[in-house]
């Protein structure tokens, strides 16, 4: 493959990945701080729907921008009302809000169902876009895929190296701990969930007013679910979730290439299976991280004869994941 | 800093943990807090640093009263506590540990937070690898993370619960001279504890707690005699030489059990290459503090654990990780302290537990398991209806319920703490009817920190010290106070 | 789902709903008022849009039928603390199990063959369900995420059956397959797409599921697992083994409700046959707390609100979703009032 080519195809795995990297980190930081957000799909739509109207109402994009992320940001206080405080299943409430937000994203954006609206426009960074081949890789996008791509370091940075992540965690892993560190647990859950919100919100909107500009019913094609996925691919590490974001978008773009393969076996397969199949690939990946983690697997790879024995022990270690040891526990004091 | 209470009271549901105490610490001095597990020590202590919130009373810092409604408030008053189960993060490193929660102004940087750790490390004496994962440290270590992270929060009141469960003899040395120094410096250091020899060395006053209250009041300075800390724990009776033995002599069976040098392990505790023989009939006690391999050596004998090394049989087969299921078929059952989290089905009543313990048909008979729910209600005098979820009654009729779901034939029964929370009444018919089961021949394993209870059921006993056990000590030899001494860590090597 | 406290049955049921059904209406008539929708009209729709005609009253009946299957069965994996958001995909290859008994057999007699057709969907979606409990027991995937894995995996397997091996002669189109032959069509009232057997296994589901988890063994011991796993472990009930088996009765259920789509409603494999009924089924058995009694009523209700929303497009230029918009407020606002009468109480 000519290295063009490579650039382009890179390039746009760099953007084609930036919503669902910047909604998986933002759910990454809500169950870091142990609350599961399952209205992740839901969340978005709406917020993109409200994004891009308000977009196409004010003309101004950032408008647009700032009332998704509003929106990401209450319903995610509604998920910390009724599950943190009024004391619910997260997971329940989560589901219902996932539904509820996607019938309320098709019911209010029907007037402007496949509407032309305003978008963000393209910005190389000067200079750096002009570097051969890297260039056309990093620095000729726009600033929503540069914000997802300074993001990942962001938010592996506060939640690793700041003293405010480091409680984040806490919470999230022995909210008993934080307690007796001297955090208020509950309002600091509600708080981070509600940047998640946000986050999520946002990563809506770069879909309606960057990635997929315009509004149509269903817009994410289900997409929320996946990055509820990746989060547990990750390891709840910012690093970790980006590269399964960006797997999971190479997977997709491996998948329309094939679609024009010459006529032979692959050509008889419909292209909505190669739409699909990403998706359920990523549960067969779930399952290899999370068996990863099962004391039985780890017995049978010990078993195995010398030369296997070693990669293998290696290979789970690297695949397993540990989630946050509270995660979707809610903290009653003592 | 003095700290000062006054006339402090905490109920849990309609029992006063902590009745009416009045008490001084003084700066600068070591006290010691005793008392058998259940006096109220930890909650007097929780109390102090915030964790749980007091019902009357008043608690003033260096003569000022204060409000120490959370533990973030008690940090501001200069109040750190070190719990019993270090609370810290297990997936976080030492270092993680350290800043976490600190104040913004205390550490520039993650570099100067790992310089100072290295500093109070090398200045008390300790051994805290700042990279290492806290899960993976021992509890010793953790504790030594705690109290120095405290330290550098700005502690003048410093509060230790029980801190030499489950360390080494070295790391007790260690904390010992760290915390005379911290004394020395001017701080007051609370230290909760259960033996008497550990108090006697380190402490300047003792305060005795029994049943919620200080017993003697007010603070006692050191040295006492042991025999009158003994009596002020434990009450007149248990001072007094072994009056009468009414546990009975050992029925000579087949063995229900048989531990063949077996090891087990879990985290800090590992009971090691045990071998004995527990017969049909006879009552074994498990003494100890709390957490110090007791439940480890019920959950082998249940099946729940495989033992490292070694053999545990019963019935001429091994058990060792069978799963409960597989030792219940096989006779033996199996009935936990925390009786609503492992023990019960809490929205069932006590019909549909019997029906599950039918046997198997296709349709429910609730008319007969009613009927049945009927008799045991009656036969175990169970405070409640046949259609009472289990959770709404009390933790004595809980156990008693607990008792009714037995089946008839048993071959071994394994209790942890059988009469935890329980009334005298209820406690009382509790151990009739295990006696009754011991009269048909059933091994009865139990688990207690009541030192009465232990040597009034016992036929022998195994004394469990910080994750090490005793030889099977025969009731015949050990009266009160040595048994508390034993528990006490004293004369325990010659035990073994 | 387990309540660790559970409030008294009679006070708990008809008060939270009673809340819900206060402040549901009210979020959505303040949405519709500030979208500009005329709101009694819109309300009129919603109310008594299904009852408008024959054909409609027939419909909801005929969404109402696999609505009460996927309840049942979720009401039984709801029972045994489990989510399974995997039920699309199980009522997706309900229809393939259906459809494939129907193209390997076309010359049994037709009783014989729609029975055979209808148990091949169950076994379809029981399989699919398994595939969700094995993922859960020795992948350690919750079954939330196996589930929806498997959902999309469903989603692709009829699209590649309808593109690929059964596909329409002559046609490119990836819709759905070859109708079925009129006869082999389940047969209906005069005039009505209403089967009468849809609706008749629904109400029989529901049935047999109150009556198992009411007064079966194998009820109580789901239940037991789902309040208690541990516990129910240590009276002898092996809870893994009941996980797996509620699964897998719910997705026979679903792929019930799958083979009825097929039969009575599509007369087709068509690409979306479960069409979010699923999901639908799951927030029926959210609001009513997983209480068989409570499943029918509420089951009709939103089958009636959905039959009701599809007519508003064309009435009032209205967005069906607000069918969607009600039921999911319903089902939030029940669960605020449920925490807020457990507090009380």
């Amino acid at each position: 493959m000519d290295t063009t080519r490579l650039a382009i195809d890179l390039a746009a795995i760099l953007a084609g990945g930036a919503p669902l990297v910047i909604a998986a980190l933002g759910e990454t930081i809500s169950e870091r701080a142990g609350v599961v957000n399952l209205s992740l799909d839901g969340k978005m739509l709406l917020a993109g729907m409200t994004g891009f109207a308000v977009g196409l109402h004010t003309g101004d994009v950032l408008l647009g921008f700032a009332a998704a992320a509003l929106v990401g940001a209450l319903v995610a206080a509604v998920l910390c009302l009724v599950s943190l405080r009024l004391r619910q299943s997260q997971t329940a409430v989560g589901f219902v809000l996932a539904l509820l937000c996607t019938d309320l994203s098709s019911f209010l954006g029907n007037p402007y169902n496949r509407v032309s609206g305003v978008a963000v426009s393209h910005l190389p960074v000067p200079w750096l876009a002009d570097i051969p081949w890297l260039g056309t890789v990093l620095f000729d996008h726009t600033p929503v895929i540069y914000l997802s791509m300074l993001l990942i370091p962001a938010a592996w940075w506060f939640l690793f190296r700041t003293r405010q992540g480091l409680v984040l965690r806490a919470l999230g892993e022995r909210p008993a701990a934080a307690f007796a560190r001297g955090s208020a647990v509950v309002p600091l859950q509600a708080w981070y969930v509600v940047i998640g919100g946000a986050l999520v919100g946002i990563a809506g909107a770069a879909y309606t007013l960057d990635l997929k500009q315009g509004w149509s019913y269903r817009h994410t094609a289900g997409i929320g679910w996946i990055a509820l996925a990746i989060v547990i691919f990750g390891g709840w590490n910012p690093w970790r979730v980006a590269l399964g974001c960006y797997l999971f978008g190479a997977l997709q773009t491996l998948a329309t290439r094939w679609q024009g393969a010459p006529p032979g076996i692959l050509a008889e397969i419909p292209t909505q299976i190669y739409q699909l199949a990403p998706f359920a690939l990523m549960i067969l990946v779930l399952a290899l991280v999370n068996g990863a983690t099962n004391p039985a697997v780890a017995r049978i790879a010990a078993g195995l004869p010398e030369p296997l024995r070693r990669p293998a022990l290696w290979a789970l270690g690297r695949l397993s994941v540990e989630a946050p040891a509270a995660l979707g526990q809610s903290f009653v004091r003592p | 800093m003095d700290v000062a209470i006054e006339q402090l009271t905490r109920t849990f549901g309609g029992v006063r943990a902590n009745d009416g105490i009045t008490l001084q610490f003084a700066a600068g001095q070591i006290h010691g807090v005793l008392g058998e597990n259940g006096a109220g020590k930890s909650t007097l202590m929780k109390v102090l640093a915030g964790f749980i919130r007091r019902d009357s009373g008043e608690i003033r810092l260096a003569g000022a009263p204060v409000e120490l409604g959370t533990p973030a408030a008690a940090a501001r008053a200069g109040i750190g506590m070190v719990h019993q189960e270090p609370l810290d993060v297990p997936a976080f490193t030492a270092l993680e540990n350290f800043l976490c929660g600190s104040d913004p102004v205390v550490f520039g940087d993650w570099r100067a937070a790992r310089a100072r750790l290295i500093e109070w490390n090398a200045r008390l004496g300790f051994s805290v690898d700042p990279a290492e994962r806290t899960g993976r440290m021992t509890v010793g270590q953790r504790q030594q993370l705690e109290l120095m992270r405290l330290l550098t929060a700005g502690a003048r009141l410093l509060i230790l619960d029980e801190p030499t469960t489950g360390i080494s003899a070295a790391q007790v040395d260690a904390l010992f001279a760290a915390l005379r120094q911290l004394a020395a410096s001017g701080r007051t250091v609370l230290f909760v504890s259960h033996k008497l020899d550990e108090v006697a060395a380190l402490c300047d006053t003792v305060s005795v707690l029994r049943a919620g209250r200080l017993q003697p009041p007010g603070q006692l300075a050191m040295p006492q005699p042991q025999a009158a800390l003994l009596r002020a724990m434990f009450g007149e009776a248990l001072a007094q030489p072994d009056a009468v033995a009414t546990a009975q002599p050992a029925a000579a069976g087949a063995a229900v059990w048989h531990l063949d040098d077996a090891t087990v392990r879990d985290g800090v505790l590992a009971l090691e290459r045990m071998t004995l023989t527990i017969p049909a009939g006879m009552a074994v006690g498990l003494a100890g503090l709390e957490g110090s391999g007791q439940q480890l050596m019920l959950r082998l004998l249940a099946g729940a654990v495989r033992p490292v090394s070694g053999r545990v049989m019963s019935g001429g087969r091994d058990l060792g990780g069978a799963g409960m299921a597989q030792a219940r078929a096989r006779g033996i059952e199996y009935l936990p302290a925390d009786r609503l989290s492992a023990g019960l089905i809490g929205s069932f009543d006590l019909g549909e537990h019997l029906e599950l313990l039918a046997p198997r048909r296709w349709w429910r008979d609730r008319v007969a398991a009613r009927a049945a729910a009927g008799r045991a209600i009656a036969t175990f005098d169970i405070r409640g209806t046949p259609a009472t979820p289990l959770q709404a009654l009390s933790g004595g009729n809980q156990q008693r319920a607990m008792l009714a779901l037995m089946p008839d034939t048993l071959r071994g029964l394994l209790l942890d703490q059988p009469t935890r929370g329980l009334d005298v009444a209820s406690a009382r018919l509790v151990w009739q009817r295990i006696a009754e089961r011991r009269r048909g021949g059933t091994a009865v394993v139990f688990a207690s920190v009541d030192l009465d209870e232990l040597l009034e059921h016992a036929d022998a006993l195994l004394v469990f010290v910080g994750g090490r056990v005793s030889r099977l000590i025969p009731r015949a030899q050990l009266d009160a106070p040595r048994l508390a001494r034993l528990i006490g860590g004293i004369g325990f090597e010659e035990a073994r | 789902m387990s309540h660790p406290t559970h409030v008294p049955r009679w006070r708990a049921v008809p008060l939270a709903p009673l809340l819900a059904l206060l402040a549901a209406p009210g979020f959505v008539t303040v949405l519709l008022w500030l979208s500009g929708t005329p709101v009694l009209a819109t309300w009129q729709l919603m109310l008594s849009g299904w009852a408008s005609t024959a054909a409609t009253r027939a419909d909801t009946l005929m969404l109402a039928a696999p609505l009460l299957l996927c309840a049942a069965g979720l009401t039984i994996t709801f029972a045994a603390g489990l989510y399974n958001l995997g039920i699309e995909g199980q009522v997706t290859f309900g229809a393939i199990g259906c459809m494939a008994v129907m193209r390997a057999f076309p010359d049994w007699p037709t009783p014989l063959l729609w029975t055979m057709a209808l148990a091949g969907a169950m076994l379809a979606g029981a399989i699919w369900a398994g595939a969700a409990a094995l993922l859960r027991r020795y992948g350690r995937v919750s079954e939330i995420f196996a589930g929806l894995g498997l959902n999309f995996l469903a989603t692709g397997c009829v699209l590649y059956l309808v593109a690929g091996p059964w596909k329409k002669s002559g046609s490119a189109s990836i819709t759905g397959t070859e109708p079925l032959a009129r006869e082999l069509w389940l047969p209906t009232f005069e005039g009505v797409r209403l089967a009468p057997v849809a609706p008749a296994l629904g109400l029989l589901a529901i049935g047999v599921v109150w009556l198992v988890l009411a007064r079966s063994r194998w009820g109580l011991e789901i239940r037991a697992v789902g309040i208690n796993a541990a516990a129910a472990e240590r009276l002898g009930v092996p809870a893994a083994q009941r996980m797996t088996a509620a699964l897998a009765v719910c997705g026979a259920l679903a792929g019930l409700a799958g083979g009825l789509q097929v039969l009575a409603v599509f007369h087709a494999l068509v690409s979306n046959v479960s069409s979010g009924i699923g999901l639908l089924a799951l927030l029926v058995v959210l609001l009513v707390d997983a209480r068989p009694a409570w499943v029918l009523p509420v089951a009709l209700t939103f089958a009636a609100f959905a039959i009701s929303a599809f007519k508003l497009p064309l009435a009032l230029q209205v967005d069906s979703s607000l069918g969607g918009v009600v039921q999911g407020a319903l089902v939030l606002c029940a669960l605020i009032a449920r925490a807020l009468v457990v507090r009380r109480t």
